[in-house]
C-alpha cells in the first residue's frame, strides 16, 4: 500500500484558494473574510493539534487515553448541540440532553462495531475507535441538534394546535405527534440524502481517504459501507431518544405544555 | 333552573397573581367578566389543569389529581378564544363528524365545511367549529373563554342557544365575557375578577 506524502509546504498553494474566497469577500463586500480567516486559522491549528494528538493515542494504545478523548469529543459535541439551539431548553438541558444522548448513542454503535466487525487488538485500540467515534459522532450531532431545533420551534409555533388537543383530553403523547414527527424526519433528513446521493452525486471523505491511501476501492467502498450503516445507526438512536427526551422535558405528569422550560429566543 | 348539587368546587387556586374560591353546581351558568389582564384566562386555564397551579379543583367531591389529565380535560373542557387546528380540514379534528354535523347545522354551517381547509376559515368559523368541537365531548363542565367574541348576532344567539340546552340538561358552564349584556342573558351568577380576586355582581 502507497500513498503520495504531503508536506505541510505541499498545502501553501491548495490554500490559496481560500485567499481568492476572501478577496472575493472583500470585492463583492459580503463581509466574510474576518469570520472566514478566522475559520481557516482554526481549522489548520486544530486538524494539525489533532494529528499530533492521535499520533500520541495511536502510540500509547491506553484505554484510560482513549476513553478519556471519546469523552472530550462528546462534550465539544453537546456544546456544538447546545449552541446551535434557537431556543435552549432552560437551566442548561439542552447540553445534558445532547450529550447523554450524543454519548450513548455513539458510544453503542461504535463499540457495536468494534466488537463485531472490525475486532481489532485490543478492542478499544484507538487507531480503529476514535476515527470510527469520530464520524459517527459528527452526524449523530447534527441528526440531534437538528430534531432539538426542529421541536422546540415547532411547539413555539403550534402551540395553539398542541394545547386544543390536550385541552380535548388528548394525551401528551398524541397531542405532541405531529411536531415530534417532523423532528424526527428533519434529524435523519441528512444522512438519508447522503445515502441516497452516495456513489452518485458524492464521493465521501473517508472513502476518497483511503484511495489516496492506497487502499483498493473496492475495500474503500466496503469500509464506507460501515461507516454509513453505524452513521444511519447512531444518528436514528441519538435523534430518537434527544426528540423523546425534549418532549418530556417540555411537558409534565399532567399532560400540560411546559414552554416556560425553554429559555429566550437566541 | 340549576340544583345545588355541586359540581365543580374550586378552593383557594392560586395561578400567578389570581387567586379565587368558588362553586359551580350542576345546570348552571357563570359568567367572569374583568378588564383584559385580569386574569380570566388563566383561571380556566389552570382549572382544566393547562397550567400548573396550587390549591384544590374537585368534580362532584373528586380531586383533580385523582384522575389523569386527558380524563379530567375530557370531563372539565376548555374551549379557548382562538381554537387551535392540526390538520389540514375540518372533517380531520372530528372523531365523528356524523355526531358534529347536527351542531354544526344548528350554528348555522353547511354540511359541506366538512371539506373545508382550515386556512381559508374566517375567526367566526373557526369559533363555531372550536365550540362543537368540544360539545361533541359530552363534558360534566365547559370552561368558554368568549365563544362568541368574533361572531354576529344571529350566530351569537345560536351558540348561546345550544349552550343553554347543554345547562339544561346539566352541565355546569364558566363563561369568560366582555359582554355585560350577553353575562345578564346566560348566566344565574355573574363574577368580576379585578386585582386577582373574584367578587360576585350583586343586582
Amino acid at each position: 500500500m502507497t500513498y503520495i506524502r504531503l508536506d505541510y509546504s505541499d498545502l501553501l498553494l491548495p490554500a490559496l484558494l481560500v485567499v481568492m474566497i476572501g478577496i472575493c469577500s472583500i470585492a463583492l463586500q459580503l463581509r466574510l473574510e474576518r469570520q472566514l480567516a478566522i475559520a481557516t486559522v482554526r481549522m489548520v491549528a486544530q486538524l494539525a493539534l489533532v494529528g499530533y494528538v492521535l499520533t500520541f493515542l495511536f502510540a500509547a494504545v491506553s484505554p484510560l487515553w482513549t476513553a478519556l478523548a471519546a469523552i472530550l469529543m462528546v462534550l465539544f459535541a453537546s456544546q456544538e448541540i447546545g449552541v446551535r439551539q434557537k431556543r435552549p431548553l432552560r437551566g442548561g438541558w439542552s447540553y445534558v440532553l445532547g450529550a447523554a444522548c450524543t454519548l450513548m448513542a455513539s458510544a453503542t454503535v461504535t463499540t457495536f462495531a468494534l466488537l463485531t466487525q472490525l475486532r481489532p487488538d485490543p478492542w478499544y485500540n484507538p487507531r480503529y475507535a476514535l476515527p470510527l467515534l469520530g464520524m459517527i459522532l459528527g452526524n449523530t450531532m447534527t441528526g440531534i441538534s437538528l430534531g432539538l431545533d426542529v421541536l422546540t420551534n415547532g411547539l413555539v409555533r403550534d402551540r395553539a394546535a398542541v394545547e386544543a388537543r390536550l385541552a380535548l383530553g388528548d394525551s401528551r403523547y398524541h397531542a405532541l405527534l405531529p411536531v415530534t414527527r417532523d423532528a424526527l424526519r428533519s434529524g435523519l433528513m441528512p444522512t438519508v440524502n447522503a445515502m441516497a446521493a452516495m456513489g452518485l452525486v458524492s464521493l465521501p471523505g473517508m472513502m476518497t481517504g483511503q484511495i489516496l491511501a492506497g487502499v483498493e476501492p473496492v475495500d474503500a467502498v466496503k469500509y464506507q459501507l460501515l461507516v454509513m450503516f453505524l452513521i444511519a445507526g447512531g444518528t436514528g438512536l441519538g435523534t430518537l431518544v434527544a426528540v423523546v427526551g425534549g418532549t418530556y422535558r417540555l411537558t409534565d405528569r399532567r399532560h400540560r405544555l411546559r414552554l416556560d422550560r425553554l429559555g429566550p429566543e437566541t | 333552573m340549576h340544583c345545588d348539587h355541586v359540581l365543580l368546587e374550586v378552593r383557594s387556586l392560586v395561578r400567578l397573581n389570581v387567586n379565587v374560591s368558588f362553586e359551580l353546581h350542576r345546570g348552571e351558568c357563570i359568567t367572569l367578566q374583568g378588564a383584559s389582564g385580569s386574569g380570566k384566562t388563566l383561571i380556566l386555564r389552570a382549572i382544566a389543569d393547562l397550567d400548573p397551579s396550587d390549591g384544590t379543583v374537585t368534580l362532584d367531591g373528586a380531586m383533580r389529581e385523582s384522575m389523569p389529565a386527558p380524563v379530567w380535560r375530557r370531563q372539565v373542557t376548555f374551549v379557548a378564544a382562538e381554537p387551535g387546528w392540526w390538520a389540514d380540514t375540518v372533517r380531520q379534528h372530528f372523531a365523528a363528524w356524523d355526531e358534529a354535523l347536527p351542531l354544526v347545522k344548528e350554528l348555522g354551517l353547511p354540511s359541506s365545511s366538512a371539506e373545508w381547509n382550515i386556512q381559508r376559515l374566517s375567526t367566526g368559523e373557526r369559533q363555531r367549529l372550536g365550540l362543537v368541537r368540544a360539545l361533541v365531548l359530552g363534558s360534566r363542565v365547559l370552561l368558554l373563554d368568549e365563544p362568541t367574541s368574533g361572531l354576529d348576532a344571529d350566530a351569537t344567539a345560536a351558540a348561546e342557544a345550544m349552550i343553554a340546552k347543554r345547562v339544561k340538561a346539566g352541565t355546569g358552564v364558566i363563561w369568560v365575557t366582555h359582554d355585560a349584556d350577553q353575562a345578564r342573558r346566560v348566566a344565574s351568577r355573574r363574577f368580576t375578577i379585578k386585582n386577582g380576586r373574584m367578587t360576585e355582581e350583586r343586582t
